[in-house]
């Protein structure tokens, strides 16, 4: 056994994972562990710029999984998982619990079967209230409720900092972080399979598919069809950090067929959301919000919090969800192409994604990749707190007397200061864009969106721009 | 937290140091009202016109006209002559207790505990995203402040041809911006049907700035990846739908005050303005706590701000000498076409408000307007005033003419025709 982890071997790397999720991030960071090299390969330019960003931030009990699923089983580890993982980085969490709520007698009698399903999935904590229990929670819904059901310890999570910590955790324990690598040709070889990329050749024994929204063009790559991924958008509404005392829980509304519906949700940086739409598109890159999307959130908003439509937008965006053709994750090794997918992975994969990190390190060793766990593991990263539950920066006296950049507030509606952009700037995977500093410090994330701190942040990025190498394969990343 | 935050307490804390807090601090200093202490979360005091680089400034309240920047220099210039602090990089987060504030500056974390509290915080536009625009979200969509202050404080190119979304006067200092940055303003696009609705501007003006404009308009789609490549505009009355190639978009005007801090306290909001409800003395609900400027009035020509920054002072020092005010008094109700009044309240005894004008918006263009005020179904007074109605910039209208109000009677309610 080995302290320190292995460098690729004439150029080849042990595995290649391809896609830097959450999902992705967390196989590195389990496989980097082990005495294996690994590359991380993201075709954006940075990690978590894809469907992992722009999620419900939901830390999921699996409660409503179906049971007996490998996303049933994955989500309710994963939960686990990653709340230890969250207390040990320093990953934002708040355990606001959720409340699903019966708006009619169709949804009323549906929250028994909610209820034996929950306890089927090993969740044993859910409670039939009835609508004055509701209302006490929540005093601001709108009329109508009959009733609901508590799911006491479902919370609200940062999933950037959870993508964050993962792919900083897989880069200090060793794996190489390729940007801008998109995977465009797959050449397998006896010893070694090639993937063709935007900035050219990687070589590694094993592969790892964790592409998300391209799982199945790369599973095609490998000569496979067996699914197909069908953009999800999902649009949602971001209201004012003035609304945020109105929910202080995860309301749920009551699924049916049609999917999960619409829910109000506090957000880990202290404004409360409302979304999701679900709209099936073909084009994979469209993240545009849109008029059909908020005249129908607008009507769902209206009827579930009439109060909190009075309120300030403070941002609207559109995330995609890789749905597949079937109702569970779709992970399965092919071992004589030493290639692995992971496929299927809804918005579930932020709570599943350590889990799903641990299976596929199962299958991998089952189907012949020898995987030993290294002794000394570097510690895992501490991360900087963005959200709002516990000490800010700006609130932080004793840093602030220690280092006056704490002090300086540059953004001001988010209250993030001049020492978070340098540190973001010159983290082990820094932020390269702006778009990049925003998931790292939540800097022009408020009302304003830049009236104020725009110009400032713009530049104190320029100022800060680092290289840490990860945009190239040839550079030392250690 | 082992950390004791320290506390200071001076006389008067002016929370802001653009035109109004400036000016009210500069007055309150020179009436010898005690520590007068100016707080700003800005690198440098002086408000919004320090990246306002053009001329026009300092009209009504220091009766000549210099640049943006100049006249920032000058208020905070006067307000330090006169004795008071100005704190800068300073940001007040919020409330330790009914009375005390927390600071974050790069001198630490402390609290200020005032005698006497000015909100003097100002206004900013919407952006994009609180106007419900949808559509793709690449590089290129600012608001007015952003625009000016990447080009003007931070020297940063903007792209080529912009489209500017609004038609108040602010909408035209960003046409006057984007093209210092070498941008074209290729189209103003307005929800109004004339052009004397689009501010101040004379014909000769429009065609100096020579900005087409679209009326009757609205943006209902952003359009591009990483960089902004079009937007989709509709117009209102046909519903006609195209498109108009720009890497730029600014969103003007539509302003919002920053209420935070007053909203954090429960101090009551006028629904108009969205502002703290003030007397004509810019009292707000919360007992030694006053409000002054843009955040009263989103949004007014920085000199009146500074205006009300003059008047709030002399009423600053009576609350410290111990005056307080009637708890009788009305309420002032702007009917629609007009969106708001400020002040909102009449009390007996209290002073005109500031410059002896109330302060309207109107959504509708009048050119000769007929104003009348009316109370318990009678009709106190009605003018016809010299200067239009129109939309996006402040209506101002004499406070004589509320001189036949009752203090007694119900809400009194001022009309437009």
């Amino acid at each position: 056994m080995t302290a320190t982890p292995r460098s690729p071997h004439d150029g080849v790397y042990d595995v290649a994972v391809i896609g830097g999720g959450i999902v992705g991030a967390a196989i590195a960071r389990e496989l980097s562990g082990c005495d294996v090299s690994v590359a991380l390969l993201e075709a954006r330019d940075d990690v978590g710029d894809g469907t992992s960003k722009a999620n419900t931030a939901i830390l999921h009990t699996g409660f409503d999984a179906k049971p007996g699923t490998l996303e049933s089983r994955l989500v309710a580890r994963g939960y686990h998982l990653l709340s230890a993982y969250a207390e040990a980085t320093g990953i934002p969490v708040e355990h606001t619990g959720a409340v699903l709520v019966a708006w009619n007698e169709e949804e009323l009698e549906a929250l028994p079967g909610l209820k034996e399903k929950a306890e089927a999935n090993g969740y044993t904590r859910c409670r039939i209230v009835d609508a004055d229990e509701v209302y006490a929670a929540l005093p601001d819904l709108g009329e109508g409720v009959l009733g609901g059901l508590t799911v006491p310890d479902e919370s609200i999570i940062c999933t950037w900092t959870t993508n964050l910590a993962l792919a900083t955790d897989a880069r200090q324990r060793g794996t190489t972080i390729l940007l801008k690598h998109a995977v465009t040709g797959v050449e397998e070889g006896t010893e070694a399979t090639t993937l063709h990329t935007a900035a050219g050749e990687v070589r590694a024994r094993w592969v790892v598919n964790a592409a998300g929204l391209g799982a199945d063009h790369i599973d095609r790559l490998f000569g496979h069809d067996r699914f197909t991924v069908t953009p999800r958008r999902g649009e949602l509404f971001v209201f004012d950090k003035l609304t945020r005392p109105l929910v202080n829980k995860i309301v749920l509304p009551v699924p049916t067929s049609r999917g999960k519906g619409v829910l109000i949700s506090p957000t880990i940086y202290g404004n409360v959301m409302l979304g999701p739409t679900a709209e099936d598109l073909t084009d994979r890159t469209d993240t545009a919000t849109s008029e059909d999307g908020y005249a129908f959130l607008l009507s769902k908003g209206e009827r579930l919090m009439p109060r909190l439509l009075a309120e300030e937008v403070t941002a609207s965006y559109a995330g995609l969800r890789a749905a597949i053709d079937r109702s569970d994750y779709l992970i399965e090794a092919s071992p004589e192409q030493r290639y692995l997918l992971v496929g299927g992975i809804r918005s579930t994969g932020l709570t599943a994604g350590i889990a799903i990190a641990e299976h596929v390190r199962g299958l991998l060793e089952k189907a012949g990749l020898p995987l030993r766990t290294r002794e000394e593991l570097p510690p895992p990263p501490r991360m900087p707190n963005i959200g709002e539950a516990t000490l800010r920066p700006y609130q932080d006296g004793d840093l602030i007397d220690r280092d006056p950049a704490y002090g300086t507030v540059v953004c001001f509606c988010e209250r993030v200061t001049e020492g978070e952009i340098r540190d973001a700037c010159h983290a082990p995977l820094p932020a390269r864009t702006l778009e990049g500093l925003r998931r790292r410090t939540r800097v022009m994330n408020g009302r304003c969106q830049g009236f104020f701190c725009g110009a400032a942040v713009t530049a104190l990025l320029e100022q800060h721009q680092t290289d840490d190498g990860c945009r190239s394969q040839h550079k030392d990343n250690r | 937290m082992t950390h004791q935050p320290r506390l200071i307490t001076p006389d008067v804390l002016i929370i802001g140091g653009g035109p109004a807090g400036l000016t009210a601090a500069a007055e309150l200093a020179g009436r010898r009202a005690g520590k007068i202490l100016v707080v700003d979360r800005e690198q440098d005091a002086g408000g919004i016109p320090r990246h306002s680089d053009h001329t026009g400034y300092g009209l009504r309240d220091l009766h000549r006209v210099m640049s943006g920047p100049a006249y920032a220099r000058h208020l905070l210039q006067a307000a330090t002559a006169a004795g008071a602090e100005i704190r800068t990089s300073t940001m007040v987060t919020g409330w330790a207790d009914a009375d005390t504030l927390d600071v974050t500056s790069p001198e630490g974390r402390y609290r200020i505990r005032p005698r006497a509290l000015v909100l003097a915080t100002g206004a900013r536009e919407r952006p994009r995203t609180a106007r419900r625009v949808p559509g793709d979200r690449p590089h290129g969509v600012y608001t007015t402040g952003q625009l000016q202050n990447l080009v003007h404080l931070h020297h940063r190119p903007v792209g080529k041809r912009a489209v500017i979304v609004g038609g108040e006067l602010v909408s035209w200092s960003a046409a006057v911006t984007l093209r210092e940055a070498g941008c074209t303003p290729a189209l103003m696009i307005s929800q109004y049907p004339k052009a004397e609705s689009y501010g101040a501007f004379n014909a000769a003006g429009r065609t100096v700035l020579r900005v087409p404009v679209a009326t009757r308009s609205r943006v209902t789609r952003i359009i591009g990846k990483g960089r902004c490549e079009a937007v989709e505009i509709e117009h209102l009355d046909t519903g006609r739908r195209r498109t108009v190639a720009c890497d730029t978009v600014v969103f003007t005007g539509d302003w919002i005050p920053d209420h935070e801090l007053a909203r954090a306290a429960g101090i009551t909001l006028d629904t108009g303005t969205l502002g703290p409800l003030t007397d004509t003395a810019l009292r707000t609900s919360l007992p030694g706590v006053f409000a002054a400027g843009n955040l009263l009035h989103p949004v007014d020509t920085a000199d009146v701000a500074a205006l009300d920054g003059k008047h709030v002072a002399e009423q600053v020092v009576r609350y410290l000498n111990g005056e307080r005010p009637s708890d009788q008094g009305v309420r002032l109700i702007a009917d629609a076409p007009f969106r708001w009044v400020a002040p909102q309240l009449l009390r007996p005894q209290d002073p005109a408000p500031a410059r002896g004008r109330l302060l309207l918006w109107t959504d509708e263009f009048v050119r000769f307007p007929k104003v009348t005020v009316r109370q318990d179904g009678r009709v106190v007074s009605r003018r016809t005033l010299a200067w239009p109605a129109a939309p996006g910039r402040v209506f101002r209208v004499p406070s004589g003419l509320l001189d036949g109000v009752s203090p007694t009677g119900g809400p009194v309610h001022i009309g437009l025709r």
